[in-house]
C-alpha cells in the first residue's frame, strides 16, 4: 500500500471509514488501523466481502458494534454504483449520471417473475437479490412528488407498485402445491420478504449515500449499540434484541461479583484444606486457604409501574432483577398503574422469559381502574394491603417516571413505606434533567428516598452491581 | 514458511480437516496466520470455536497445545512451574561441601523447569496451533500474563532470562463473552464472531457429520433447529446439538421426523424443561398430555 494505493484513492476511503468508525464510538487504535491496511494488503481486493471481513476482523472487537461497522463500511464501500448495471469498481463521483430505465407493464410482469423466482430458490443468492433490489428501485421506485433536493427514492412506492403482499402469496401458493406444510411455507416465505425489503431499504440508502457523500450519511446512520439505546426512544426491533441482552448480561453481572467477593479474600482459615495443601511443599504452609465468606442477602420488593410510557423500562428492570434472583434472600414483585396487582407468581424459577414478558403486559389491564398513573393511591393501597411485606431486612425499589398526571402523590404514605423497610431507591428511566419539569413529581420523591437515573441496560447493569 | 498460501487454500485445507468453515471465517482464520496474531473467536456456546482451532491444527499438520482456562488459572498453570520436589531431592542428593552458589545455579536449570502451556508452544521446533480456551474465565491478572506472550511472543524466566519464540505459534482465543476481555488483549488480537451457521452450511455439517442420514431428515432437522433458535429459549440448540439429535435419529432407525419422533428425542437438543415445552408448543401446535 505505497504511492499506487494512495494514487486510486483506497488510502484516502481507508481513512475516512477509520475516522468515522472513531466518530462512533468505536475505540480503534493506531496499531489497529495499521493491522486493518496490512490486511488489506493481504486478500483480494476484487471481493467486497472479504475486503470487509479483513475490516471487521482488525477494526471491531465487540459484537454489539458489528451494525455500526455494516452501516459505516456501507457507505464508504457501496456494494454498487447507480444502477448496479456498470461493471468493475468505481466510486460514485467517477460515473456519470445513469440514464433512466424504462417502467411498463410488461417491464413490471417481468421483474414480478424474477423477484419470485430468486425467492423461491432453497438458498437465496445475495448477489442476485441485491441486484434485484436495485433494479426495482431504479425502474419503479422514484416518487416524482418529492420535492426538489430530497431523496427521491421511495421504498413505499418500489414495494406497492411491485405488489410485494400478492408475491408472497404467489410464493405460499407455489410452495404448498409442492407438498410443504401451511405453515411452514408461510413463515418461509416471510422471511424471503423481510429480506427483500431490508434489500430494498438498503438499496436506498446506498443511492442516497451516493447523493449526498457517505460522510453526512455516516453521522445520520450511527446508533447507539444495544447497552446504550435508552429504554424510551427503543424501536421494537430494538426491543426484541434488548430482550435477548437482559440474560446474558445479568449472567455476566452474576460472575462479576461472585468473582469481586472471592477475591476480597475469605473468612476464616480453612484449617484442613491449608494443612491438605502443604503436602506439596514438604509440609510448609506456602498458602493458606480460606473459607469462604457468608453472603449477605436482602429480601427485595419491587414496585413497577407498567403504564404505556414506562412499561418496557419497568420489564426490563423487573426481568434482570429476577435474573439475579440468588443473590437476594426473597423477592415479590407488584405492577401498578392506578391499582396494584401482585407478580410475584409469575415470575417462579422455571419460567420461560417470553411467557414472563406476556404474563406482565397482561397483568397490566389488572393494574388499571381509570387507566392513568395515580401515585397516591397505589401508594395508600401498597400499604394498606402488603405493608406488611415491608422489614427491616427489605429493601424496597420502585420503578417509575414520577409522571403524577397532576393527581395527588401521597408522599407522606411513601415516607411511611420508605421509613419500613431498610432502604428504598427509586429507579427513573427519565434523564435527570427533565425530573420535576411538567407533571413530574420527581424532585418531590427524590427528597424522600434515593433516586437514580436508569435509561439503558447499562445504567441498569450498574445500578444493580451497587445495589448488593 | 506461511501457514496458508490463501483464503481459498485455507479453506480447502479446513474442508479436508472436516470443517466446513464460512468465508468471514476463512478470510480471518488465513489473516491471523498471515499477520502472524493471535486470533479472539467470541459466539455462543456450541458454535465450533475450539473445534476450529483444531482443525487449523489439523489442516497445517501442526501440533495442538491447549491452555484450558478456569477460574484460578495462574502463572504456575499457564506458563511454568519449578519443580519443587525434584530441587529438594537434588539439594539432598548433593555433598554438603558445595556452597549456595554452586546449589543455587544447579537446581535452576532446565531440568527443574516444568513448562507449562504458554512456554512449552513458543519453545517449540515445530508448528504449533496455541489454543486458549475459554479465556473469560480466568482472573484479569492472567490478561496482564497474556500480553507479553501474545504480541511478543516472549517469556521471562527471573532465573534463565527470557525464551522468545523461534518460530510463532498460531494462536487462538476462545471466549463466550461472560466477561468483557481487556482492551489491551483485543487491540493485540483479530477478532472474528461466530455465530450460529445459515441452513446450507448446517445441512452440510450435519451431512458430513451423519453419513447414513436420509437426505430429507437432515433438511427438517435442519429447518427445526433453525425455527427453535428464533423462538426466545434458555438455550438455543448448538451445533453440535443438532449433530447429536441427527445422531439421535439415525439410533433409532427413525424414518420421519413427525410429532411423535419429536417428543421422543428433543432431549438431545433442549435441555431445560420450560425450553422443552415451549418448542413442544410451537412445533406440534399443543404440549403433549
Amino acid at each position: 500500500m505505497s504511492r499506487d494505493a494512495a494514487g486510486s484513492g483506497v488510502l484516502a476511503r481507508h481513512l475516512e471509514l477509520v475516522r468515522a468508525l472513531r466518530a462512533a464510538g468505536l475505540p480503534v487504535s493506531l496499531s489497529e488501523d495499521l493491522d486493518a491496511v496490512t490486511a488489506l494488503g493481504r486478500v483480494a481486493w476484487g471481493d467486497r466481502a472479504t475486503v470487509r471481513d479483513a475490516y471487521a476482523a482488525t477494526l471491531v472487537k465487540k459484537h454489539s458494534q458489528r451494525p455500526t461497522f455494516d452501516a459505516l463500511f456501507d457507505a464508504y464501500f457501496p456494494a454498487m454504483v447507480g444502477d448496479g448495471t456498470g461493471t468493475g469498481v468505481a466510486f460514485a463521483a467517477d460515473r456519470p449520471q445513469e440514464k433512466p430505465v424504462g417502467d411498463n407493464l410488461d417491464v413490471l410482469e417481468t421483474m414480478r417473475r424474477r423477484i419470485r423466482r430468486a425467492l423461491r430458490e432453497s438458498d437465496l443468492d445475495d448477489q442476485l437479490l441485491r441486484q434485484l433490489a436495485a433494479e426495482s428501485v431504479g425502474r419503479f421506485g422514484t416518487d416524482p412528488g418529492r420535492a426538489n433536493g430530497a431523496s427521491p427514492w421511495s421504498a413505499y412506492e418500489t414495494l406497492q407498485r411491485l405488489d410485494v403482499q400478492q408475491l408472497v402469496d404467489q410464493l405460499v401458493a407455489g410452495l404448498v402445491g409442492d407438498g410443504v406444510e401451511r405453515e411452514e411455507a408461510d413463515a418461509f416465505a416471510q422471511r424471503r420478504l423481510s429480506e427483500f425489503v431490508s434489500a430494498v431499504h438498503a438499496d436506498i440508502d446506498r443511492r442516497t449515500t451516493e447523493r449526498e457523500g457517505p460522510d453526512r450519511r455516516a453521522a445520520e446512520q450511527v446508533r447507539p449499540t444495544i447497552e446504550k439505546l435508552a429504554f424510551t426512544q427503543a424501536r421494537y426491533a430494538d426491543l426484541a434484541s434488548m430482550r435477548r441482552e437482559v440474560y446474558p448480561l445479568a449472567r455476566r453481572l452474576a460472575t462479576r461479583m461472585a468473582k469481586e467477593r472471592r477475591s476480597l479474600g475469605g473468612g476464616p482459615v480453612d484449617f484442613r484444606r491449608t494443612i491438605r495443601a502443604s503436602m506439596a511443599t514438604g509440609g510448609v504452609p506456602l498458602t493458606t486457604h480460606h473459607r469462604p465468606k457468608r453472603p449477605h442477602r436482602t429480601d427485595l420488593v419491587v414496585l413497577c409501574d407498567v403504564s404505556g410510557s414506562v412499561a418496557h423500562f419497568a420489564r426490563f428492570t423487573l426481568m434482570f432483577v429476577y435474573a439475579l434472583r440468588e443473590a437476594f434472600r426473597g423477592m415479590r414483585a407488584y405492577t401498578f398503574v392506578d391499582d396494584i396487582q401482585e407478580v410475584t407468581e409469575l415470575l417462579r424459577p422455571e419460567a420461560d422469559p417470553a411467557e414472563v414478558i406476556a404474563g406482565l403486559a397482561g397483568s397490566t389491564r389488572e393494574a388499571v381502574l381509570a387507566g392513568r398513573t395515580h401515585y397516591g393511591r397505589v401508594f395508600e393501597r401498597f400499604a394498606a394491603e402488603h405493608g406488611q411485606v415491608l422489614g427491616p431486612r427489605t429493601t424496597l425499589l420502585i420503578l417509575g417516571d414520577a409522571r403524577s398526571n397532576y393527581s395527588t402523590l401521597g408522599d407522606a404514605t411513601l415516607r411511611e413505606l420508605a421509613a419500613a423497610a431498610k432502604r428504598t431507591i427509586w429507579l427513573n428511566p427519565e434523564p435527570r434533567r427533565t425530573w420535576g419539569v411538567g407533571d413530574s413529581a420527581a424532585t418531590v420523591y427524590a427528597d424522600i428516598v434515593e433516586m437514580a437515573e436508569c435509561r439503558d441496560l447499562e445504567q441498569l447493569a450498574a445500578f444493580v452491581h451497587d445495589l448488593l | 514458511m506461511p501457514w496458508f498460501t490463501s483464503p481459498t487454500h485455507l479453506a480447502e485445507e479446513l474442508g479436508s480437516a472436516g470443517y466446513l468453515a464460512d468465508a468471514a471465517t476463512t478470510t480471518t482464520a488465513y489473516l491471523a496466520g498471515a499477520l502472524e496474531k493471535p486470533l479472539l473467536l467470541e459466539g455462543p456456546a456450541g458454535v465450533g470455536k475450539t473445534e476450529l482451532a483444531k482443525a487449523v491444527a489439523r489442516a497445517a499438520g501442526a501440533d495442538l497445545i491447549r491452555l484450558q482456562c478456569y477460574e484460578g488459572v495462574d502463572e504456575a498453570r499457564a506458563l511454568y512451574e519449578w519443580n519443587y520436589k525434584k530441587q529438594l531431592l537434588a539439594i539432598q542428593a548433593s555433598d554438603r561441601t558445595q556452597t549456595w552458589e554452586e546449589t543455587h545455579d544447579e537446581i535452576f536449570t532446565e531440568e527443574f523447569l516444568l513448562p507449562r502451556p504458554l512456554l512449552d508452544a513458543i519453545r517449540r521446533d515445530r508448528r504449533t496451533v496455541l489454543l486458549i480456551d475459554e479465556v473469560d474465565k480466568t482472573d484479569v491478572e492472567v490478561e496482564g500474563l497474556l500480553l507479553e506472550v501474545l504480541s511478543e511472543f516472549q517469556v521471562t524466566i527471573p532465573e534463565l532470562g527470557t525464551v522468545t519464540a523461534t518460530r510463532r505459534p498460531y494462536v487462538v482465543l476462545t471466549s463466550n463473552a461472560s466477561r468483557e476481555l481487556s482492551e489491551a488483549v483485543k487491540r493485540r488480537c483479530l477478532y472474528l464472531y461466530l455465530d450460529y451457521p445459515d441452513a446450507r452450511r448446517e445441512l452440510e455439517i450435519v451431512r458430513s457429520h451423519v453419513p447414513g442420514l436420509d437426505e430429507r431428515i437432515a433438511a427438517r432437522i435442519v429447518r427445526t433447529v433453525g425455527r427453535l433458535r428464533e423462538l426466545s429459549l434458555k438455550k438455543a440448540p448448538s451445533i453440535t446439538e443438532t449433530v447429536d439429535w441427527a445422531r439421535t435419529l439415525v439410533a433409532l432407525e427413525l424414518r420421519t421426523l413427525d410429532e411423535a419422533a419429536i417428543i421422543a428425542t428433543l432431549g438431545a437438543v433442549l435441555k431445560h424443561r420450560s425450553d422443552q415445552e415451549r418448542a413442544l408448543e410451537v412445533l406440534t401446535g399443543g404440549a403433549p398430555g
